[in-house]
């Protein structure tokens, strides 16, 4: 990838992603028609002739489309490469993987950094209010332009599960097998609560500018660091930052507020607040404050079971989709209740439905860290469906 | 496989939409998959048990037949199977009323607590009966609901259930020949399997 130019701060390193134009648009359940779409996505393996071996990884709130491979703008390895990858558990030797960048995301999609066809101006806090129906619309427009017409396996892990139910609902003949991961049908009122307190703590900070920090040549980047900090406990447990951090302080001079000749309140600093500070501070660098307000707010009004009825069985009745659901028993954000409330309205609608509790202590984040028996079920998942899918395909 | 496991397979039609209440480590489903292109799927009260099973790509769920048999719809499955379960389900009549809704059929596998070593130990020693199938004391037990064979057939008629084939078996799993008296049966059965359809089928 290369740095084509490195603009204001405000905008941040601009790289060239791979992207698809999509110039007829998509109309946003909102009611506004987004057009030119722009999507930003990578593949890895290879598609097959049949065109039926295309698995669709969703990414999660702040993740991106640099699924297996180092992304440009951290320097970092890809966000799922110790799952993706020859011979790993989403094994790219098969399947041809897809990743996309989300609608109203900062890594190349169609968002609030992109600029409005009317007012040739960025959308800015002014981009409309996407839903995950619009999001997965987006991404079925590239599953059309890439030539596929039916998915084999959709997975995706918290708000990427978000993408991955909502697919197998609007999409039920396009998706052989999802996988919804770490997961809930509903935005619970406590994960609303969490996102509210990240959007004030970017609304209070003076660099906001309503939205508009970027003809100010500012970010809000205390207030999106806040929110990131506060957000990231939530992806963790209390037995993973006991474990990790424990009580211990840091000694390191440079990072702690410099002792005076009086005793000071902040002398120290524990070593989670470090931690704290430092994805705070890394988030704001690759993270647009308006995608962070956009998207939290498409997981806010997200309520499968609310648009059918209020029975979440509605959507999923005579699908023919194999499901797997998966949990992590230290997973407070997104619980094992919660699941467990999913799998029993599949069973309702009388779905194929395998459902595991991983055990973990590492609460929600546990989805994206080495967990043996996570990366079983998933290869395990994929191999049986894959299987029945060749079964199938021999009867017709 | 068990022995008891393949007689239950024997009784299941190929291709048929099989639900394994107590699915354990896969081996049935699997095996109803692989051999009679059974769409099979399993519910296990054991995570390692339920993870092992997806891990070799067989569709089971974290469940159990207390309370995850009301959700499915009416006539979702072919055959409902409970192997070895029944006595230590905590409404053993309500599980097998949900059994014969959301199944045209029921399998159930019980051990037998008619054996005559168990009637002679609790006559002879006048405690809690303890054989190889009925391993456990009484104060650590999961089989909290024993019955015999005429304890289950009495159900099934009170129930208005159709007994369409009944067998006794040894504990290895292996039938035994008492097919023709109930009450030989129920004196030296270890175990019993039943395969059972709502009245009108």
């Amino acid at each position: 990838m290369d740095i084509s130019a490195s603009q204001s701060i405000a905008d941040g390193p601009v790289y060239t992603h791979r992207t698809v134009r999509l110039d007829d648009g998509l109309d946003l359940e909102c009611g506004v028609h987004l057009a030119p779409l722009e999507i930003a996505y990578c593949t890895y393996g290879t598609l097959s002739p049949a065109r039926d071996n295309a698995i669709l990884v969703c990414h999660a709130l702040t993740g991106d489309q640099y699924l297996a491979e180092q992304n440009p703008l951290t320097g970092k390895p890809g966000w799922w490469d110790r799952m993706v990858g020859p011979g790993l558990p989403i094994d790219t030797d098969r399947y041809f993987v897809v990743c996309s960048n989300v609608l109203g995301g900062c890594m190349g999609t169609t968002g609030p950094r992109s600029i409005c066809a009317q007012t040739g101006k960025a959308w800015d806090s002014e981009f409309p209010p996407i839903t995950m129906h619009d999001i997965v619309a987006t991404q079925a427009k590239l599953i059309d332009y890439l030539g596929i017409d039916r998915l084999f396996a959709v997975i995706g892990g918290s708000m990427g599960g978000m993408q991955a139910l909502t697919w197998a609902a609007d999409f039920p003949d396009r998706v052989f097998a999802a996988m919804p991961i770490a997961t809930s049908p509903f935005h619970s009122a406590q994960n609303i609560a969490f996102n509210e307190v990240s959007r004030q703590a970017i609304f209070a900070d003076p660099d906001w500018h309503d939205g508009h920090y970027r003809d100010f040549d500012a970010i809000p980047a205390r207030g999106l660091g806040v929110a990131r900090m506060m957000a990231h406990i939530t992806y963790l447990s209390e037995e993973a930052l006991s474990r990790k951090f424990g009580r211990r302080v840091r000694h390191d001079a440079a990072t702690a507020v410099p002792a005076s000749s009086s005793p000071s309140l902040f002398g120290e600093m524990f070593e989670v607040e470090s931690y704290l500070r430092h994805q705070g501070s890394t988030f704001v660098r690759r993270f647009d404050a308006n995608s962070y307000l956009t998207i939290t707010r498409a997981m806010d009004y997200f309520d499968l079971a609310a648009e059918h009825d209020g029975d979440l069985a509605n959507p999923f009745r005579k699908s023919q989709t194999r499901f797997c659901v998966v949990s992590f028993s230290s997973d407070w954000l997104f619980p094992t209740s919660q699941s467990r409330l999913l799998v029993r309205a599949l069973n309702r609608a009388g779905a194929n439905v395998s459902f595991v509790e991983i055990e973990s202590d590492r609460g929600h984040d546990a989805f994206l860290l080495d967990e043996p028996d996570f990366d079983r079920t998933i290869r395990g998942f994929i191999n049986g469906a894959a299987e029945h899918a060749a079964f199938l395909a021999g009867e017709r | 496989m068990r022995v008891d496991q393949r007689l239950i397979a024997e009784m299941i039609a190929p291709r048929a939409r099989v639900l394994d209440v107590g699915s354990g480590d896969g081996t049935l489903i699997d095996y109803l998959y692989r051999t009679r292109s059974c769409d099979a799927r399993g519910i296990e009260i054991d995570m390692q048990n339920v993870t092992q099973s997806v891990a070799h790509g067989l569709p089971v769920m974290h469940g159990d037949a207390d309370h995850d048999l009301a959700d499915y719809p009416d006539d979702t499955f072919d055959y409902v199977v409970l192997q070895r379960t029944l006595q230590a389900v905590e409404r053993p009549r309500e599980v097998l009323r949900q059994m014969l809704r959301i199944g045209r059929h029921a399998i159930v596998s019980f051990p037998n607590f008619g054996h005559w070593r168990l009637r002679l130990q609790l006559l002879t020693t006048g405690r809690m009966p303890m054989t190889s199938v009925w391993s456990t004391p009484w104060y650590s037990t999961p089989n909290i609901h024993p019955c015999t064979i005429r304890d289950f057939l009495l159900l099934c008629e009170e129930e208005g259930y159709v007994v369409q084939q009944w067998l006794a078996i040894d504990e290895d799993g292996a039938r035994a020949p008492w097919r023709r008296s109930i009450r030989l049966a129920n004196l030296f059965g270890e175990q019993a399997m039943f395969l059972l359809s709502r009245a009108g089928h």
